[in-house]
């Protein structure tokens, strides 16, 4: 419905206590682009996203289209069209499906609808129940889901929640084999005018589903383009990919900083 | 059969044998000294219902609703007191003290009725509204959260207890007589006194479970499982939470208001850090996220504190620990949640096939 936007950072840096743990990312993704974000344990992925989100103070710019985000609260940030899920799936388990969506898609209710009771199932939840595949489900509560689903109730909420900038840490970490199929396919749909970041340790998963793909290593950005180009870079395979290509949790190496 | 299975029916029949408990069987069957004091526990149970919404539902451990409560006890007392004392007097207890020549500026508002009946729920509201907006920004929550609410109780009990010129200190407010022209002391009139009480808790119950069942009580349960899932999804969790514990301020200050022409006195003891844990433990007793729930234990609780320390004094006490300490440990959801297993362990008996068979049903006609 809204024009896709980019994601434009500068310059990104979050320290903690001394620790640097992102050191001067420069990142740019295209609107409507799959990006993959990888790299070994510690080389700041959740935390560039932490950052993006607002959820850790950071110097230096990210803007997404027009807006600044760093610097702003959270709930702001997510009011701009900014969303994302986390690696073990953040839902309100006490709640039914139904009911997890329909609080994604409310945060810009009136105080009047919000001291009212939900009537019909609103349209644009009615269709994310039907694209993440859970129609069937809506009545049960969320804690109760199989691993899959709860990650797809995730991504289910983001698209009610109407964000366009949809980050997504790991979404695919526990899954089966025909689970990921299916979440890579989801994600295919959901793309369309959506610019998304995934954080991913799965290269078969990267290979499959990625437009293009940024390394990072010890908190900077190591390697960027397509996955062939990234595939071929003697960088990249040093610290990274050359040890890991087909396990589902690679071997850090030396990059544990 | 439909009208137990339809949650509205079930609403409005449950009111409806509240209504008739309440008004019909509870003033036929209790004498009126037993009348009186279920009034007194009603005034409790008041309290109870906004605990269960902002402790049950929200997540905020209240543990200072005493002031509250307070509150709006010391704005009814004030009023019935200048109301007793009759128009260009003092209240007899500053007549007593001979400190003062005339009425403290901040007592003469409340010799207006309608201002006196406003802010019984308002200040108690406006006092949350405050706190609240300073303490949920900054993130205060949990145990943290609690111990400010009982330092807020203690300083209040010091407040009152240290102006005693002006609040009647240790003793509070006492020798209330009239009630808006009604006298206090003929039967008849205490009994209006308890139908009020009652009216009104049957009025806050209906209106509680209209916020639970709202799409705000959808979000107040998200905000209390998980508040930062609820930030990233856009909102704001100390708007959120901010709401529930005004309400829950305003419902204290209204029944602190009602206790005083029930019980005829207000006075420190009644507000402080003790009461104030008793206002939570009656609630987790009876089941804090159950709308029922917090009514029944506060009224069970406060019940039970009558009948055995009026056999037992001195155990009391040990008791009421005991009791706090086995639903914590044992039964987090209260008395209230027994239902829910009763009636899990019944469904459960007809296995699984029914549900599949229904899945199948839909498939064919699909």
């Amino acid at each position: 419905m809204s024009d896709a936007a980019g994601l434009c950072i500068r310059g990104l840096r979050v320290v903690f206590d001394g620790f640097v743990a992102v050191d001067g990312v420069d990142l740019d993704v295209a609107p409507g682009d799959i990006r993959f974000l990888i790299g070994p344990n510690g080389a700041g992925k959740t935390t560039l996203v932490d950052a993006v989100t607002g959820l850790v103070k950071a110097s230096g710019s990210a803007r997404f289209g027009e807006q600044e985000l760093l610097g702003r609260d959270v709930h702001r940030i997510a009011r701009l069209g900014v969303g994302r899920t986390f690696q073990t799936a953040a839902l309100f388990e006490e709640l039914t499906v139904l009911q997890n969506l329909d609080i994604a898609a409310g945060a810009g209710r009136s105080p009047w609808t919000m001291l009212r009771r939900r009537g019909a199932v609103p349209d644009d939840v009615a269709y994310a129940l039907e694209t993440i595949g859970l129609t069937e489900r809506r009545d049960v509560l969320a804690g109760t889901l199989a691993h899959g689903q709860k990650q797809w109730l995730e991504i289910g909420m983001l698209l009610v929640q109407n964000a366009r900038l949809l980050l997504l840490d790991e979404p695919v970490a526990g899954m089966s084999h025909e689970e990921r199929e299916a979440t890579g396919e989801l994600l295919g749909r959901v793309a369309g005018d959506r610019t998304v970041v995934v954080i991913e340790h799965d290269m078969d998963f990267l290979r499959r589903f990625a437009d293009t793909v940024t390394v990072l290593h010890a908190g900077k950005v190591l390697s960027e383009g397509t996955v062939a180009q990234v595939q071929a870079d003697p960088k990249v395979q040093e610290v990274y990919l050359g040890h890991a290509t087909d396990q589902d949790e690679p071997v850090s190496q030396g990059a544990e900083a | 059969m439909s009208a137990l299975t339809n949650p509205r029916a079930r609403a409005w029949l449950g009111f409806a044998l509240g209504a008739v408990v309440l008004f019909a069987a509870a003033p036929a069957l209790l004498t009126d000294f037993r009348l009186s004091l279920l009034a007194k526990y009603l005034c409790f149970a008041i309290v109870a219902v906004g605990i269960g919404l902002a402790w049950g539902r929200g997540g905020l451990l209240t543990l200072g609703q005493g002031v509250f409560f307070g509150l709006g006890g010391y704005a009814m007392a004030m009023h019935l007191k200048l109301a007793d004392a009759g128009e260009g007097n003092m209240p007899d207890f500053m007549e007593l003290y001979g400190q003062l020549d005339e009425l403290p500026s901040w007592w003469a508002p409340f010799a207006n009725p309608v201002f006196a009946l406003a802010a019984t729920v308002l200040l108690p509201m406006l006092v949350a509204f405050g706190l609240g907006s300073l303490v949920f920004r900054r993130r205060v929550r949990g145990a943290y959260f609690a111990i400010l609410s009982q330092a807020l109780a203690a300083a209040m009990v010091i407040l009152l207890i240290g102006q005693q010129g002006t609040t009647g200190g240790t003793n509070g407010l006492t020798d209330i007589e009239g009630f808006f022209g009604y006298d206090l002391d003929d039967p008849v009139n205490q009994r209006m006194v308890y139908f009020i009480i009652a009216g009104v808790l049957l009025a806050l119950l209906a209106l509680t479970r209209q916020l639970m069942n709202s799409r705000y009580g959808e979000l107040l349960v998200a905000v209390r499982d998980s508040e930062n899932r609820v930030r990233f999804l856009g909102y704001n969790p100390a708007n959120v939470k901010l709401v529930a514990y005004v309400v829950a301020a305003g419902m204290a200050g209204l029944a602190g208001a009602l206790f005083v022409p029930a019980v005829g006195i207000i006075s420190p003891a009644l507000i402080g850090i003790v009461p104030s844990i008793e206002f939570v433990i009656g609630v987790a007793v009876g089941g804090r996220a159950a709308l029922l729930g917090p009514v029944l234990g506060a009224v069970a609780v406060a019940w039970a504190k009558t009948a055995l320390s009026e056999r037992f004094p001195g155990t009391w006490t040990y008791l009421q620990g005991a009791m706090f300490v086995l639903v914590v440990a044992f039964l987090p959801g209260g008395l209230a949640s027994l239902w829910g297993m009763v009636k899990r362990r019944r469904e459960a008996a007809p296995p699984a096939p029914e549900s599949t068979e229904r899945v199948l049903v839909k498939e064919v006609a699909a």
